[in-house]
């Protein structure tokens, strides 16, 4: 029998193992948590702004959960230094599962898209367009 | 149970009523082991229900007609036949509902809304399923009444010197789960229903995974209230049931209105019609309860003892490979009679969504998550578990599937 699913392969299980820039931001200028509560997945999403108040220069999370959750993270994580808020908030689930560059199965999308949600909805509360304690993939 | 008995459970004769246990996906059998969350149904209760919608589908109590007729007898006939299964004393006392679920909420807002008055205690247990759980501690919001839990023991049984502290006076009601979902713990609900009646609180057993796979007497039990699912016992989804003691459901008001259980009408006033009819208003589940009937049948035809024996035996595998693989934590009563056929676990290092995708690869279905019971979860220290459950047509090479496909989540996750 082959080594397990197509969601497993070689990428998502590094970032699973070794993830990058976990912990948490000493000076971030939002950070925002959010949970699944199907799976139990937690994830805390510190970002920081350079001084034009839009570009992401850090970011960092924590949190636990499945493989497909924290590898998102992870990924995200490095994905997005560098990119706007705007660009973030422009991301949906399609960006997500590109990234993660596996067929994510309907059941486990929730999983994959924590993160992002939890990055969006940090950045929306920042800019005081939203007002959520806590962000969850229950719709 | 003696061991002829067993022998002669026919799995290979059973299986074959059941087409879809055949499925492949990418060339691999299906291997179904959520029977907790519900069953496979049985090509008879397929083909009582597409009889009933082949030769006499029709609305029941309204016709003169001979369809209407033998639809309305087969309908009535239903709570008869489930009255006869669970030693309930007459139809009078089988409500069909939508599930166990609407069960609970029944009795919640029939019952609850109108007796619990401010500081009467509501008794669950730490392991009620959500079903009870939320139910009632939203109806303990809205009256005023406190809700406590009986707690759950490191074995994953109840504390019973708990549950005798929390079933005082103040009690007035108790609600509780006869075989857990989560740990597969069967609880004494004949126990715990004399304690509550000891202090004239009433019983609500909430009997989802019990009914389906062990012999259930709710006169033995004396519980007040018993709820229970069709599609967890080889019967159709859409209906559930809910048993309740003739005198208590008299003196009820039904919470849901309309057509069909009313005894008289007038612009001003209604007056509700007898039992079990004044609980099921508007058209019902007409061709799940011909269903229910059809399982039930094919229930009692195997041996609710032999279901049981079955099961168990199944479960003490399970569990007994699963503890030999050493890294693995499994929750609940070690096997034997108090245990019923399931087994929930985590696997060291491997979370157990992960694994459900990994046996999912297998085509192994398994359920993980919190099983409708977080705050348990919560009690047990973990965000999920993956749970196997079992039912009448498993065998013990599935389990040994399971068990073989967890090298893989190993080799990919450690
Ligand atoms: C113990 C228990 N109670 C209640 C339920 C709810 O059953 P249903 O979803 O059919 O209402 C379940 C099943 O999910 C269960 O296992």
């Amino acid at each position: 029998m082959g080594l397990g699913s197509d969601m497993y392969r070689q990428q998502i299980l590094d970032h699973y193992k070794n993830p990058r820039n976990y912990g948490e931001l000493e000076d971030p200028t939002f950070s925002h948590v959010g949970e699944n509560p199907m799976c139990g997945d937690e994830i805390r999403m510190d970002i920081r702004l350079d001084e034009d108040n839009e570009t992401i220069n850090a970011v960092a999370f924590s949190g636990d959960g499945c493989a497909i959750s924290q590898a998102s993270a992870s990924m995200l994580s490095s994905e997005l230094t560098g990119k706007t808020v705007d660009e973030l908030l422009e991301m949906d689930r399609d960006d997500v599962v590109d990234m993660l560059g596996v067929d994510i199965s309907p059941m486990r999308i929730k999983c994959a898209v924590l993160a992002e949600k939890v990055a969006q909805d940090g950045a929306e509360i920042y800019r005081g367009e939203l007002e959520v304690e806590k962000t969850t993939t229950e719709d | 149970m003696s061991q002829q008995n067993l022998e002669s459970l026919d799995v290979a004769a059973i299986r074959e009523e059941f087409p879809i246990l055949e499925r492949e996906f990418d060339g691999q059998q299906v291997v179904y082991l959520d029977n907790a969350a519900t069953t496979q149904t049985p090509d008879p209760v397929v083909d009582a229900m597409s009889d009933y919608y082949r030769e006499y589908n029709a609305n029941i109590h309204r016709g003169i007609h001979h369809l209407s007729q033998e639809a309305s007898v087969a309908y009535e006939e239903a709570h008869d036949r489930v009255a006869d299964f669970i030693g309930a004393d007459g139809r009078e006392e089988v409500i069909f509902t939508k599930n166990t679920t609407e069960s609970e909420n029944l009795v919640a807002y029939a019952w609850g809304l109108n007796e619990l008055e401010p500081d009467d205690r509501v008794v669950l247990t730490e392991m009620e399923h959500h079903a009870s759980l939320v139910t009632w501690q939203q109806i303990a919001h809205q009256t005023g009444a406190d809700v406590e839990y009986i707690r759950v023991d490191d074995d994953g049984r109840l504390d019973m010197d708990h549950a005798r502290e929390l079933i005082d006076d103040d009690a007035a009601i108790v609600s509780a789960v006869h075989v857990s979902n989560t740990l597969g713990t069967v609880n004494p609900v004949s126990e715990l229903t004399e304690l509550a009646h000891e202090h004239d609180a009433i019983s609500v057993i909430d009997g989802a995974q019990a009914v389906p796979n062990r012999p259930v007497d709710v006169g033995e039990i004396d519980a007040d209230f018993y709820a229970f699912s069709g599609h967890k016992m080889a019967g159709p989804t859409g209906i559930g049931v809910l048993y309740g003691k003739q005198d208590l459901l008299e003196e009820m008001d039904p919470y849901l209105y309309g057509g069909g259980m009313i005894r008289k009408v007038t612009f001003e006033e209604s007056t509700w019609g007898d039992l079990p009819w004044k609980f099921e208003p508007g058209t019902p589940q007409i061709a799940e309860a011909v269903g229910l009937v059809a399982a039930i049948d094919w229930l009692e035809e195997i041996g609710m003892e032999r279901i049981q024996a079955h099961e168990e035996e199944i479960a003490r595998y399970a569990y007994e490979r699963l503890e030999a693989e050493g890294d693995i934590e499994i929750y609940g009563p070690e096997p034997g009679p108090d245990r019923g056929g399931l087994v929930s676990f985590n696997v060291e290092g491997v979370h157990a969504h992960d694994l459900a995708s990994i046996m999912n690869d297998h085509t192994i279905a398994v359920r993980a998550g919190d099983h409708c019971t977080q705050p348990l979860h919560d009690r047990l220290g973990v965000a999920a578990s993956t749970r196997a459950s079992f039912y009448v047509y498993n065998t013990k090479s599935e389990v040994d599937k399971l068990v073989a496909a967890l090298d893989d989540a190993r080799q990919l996750f450690s």
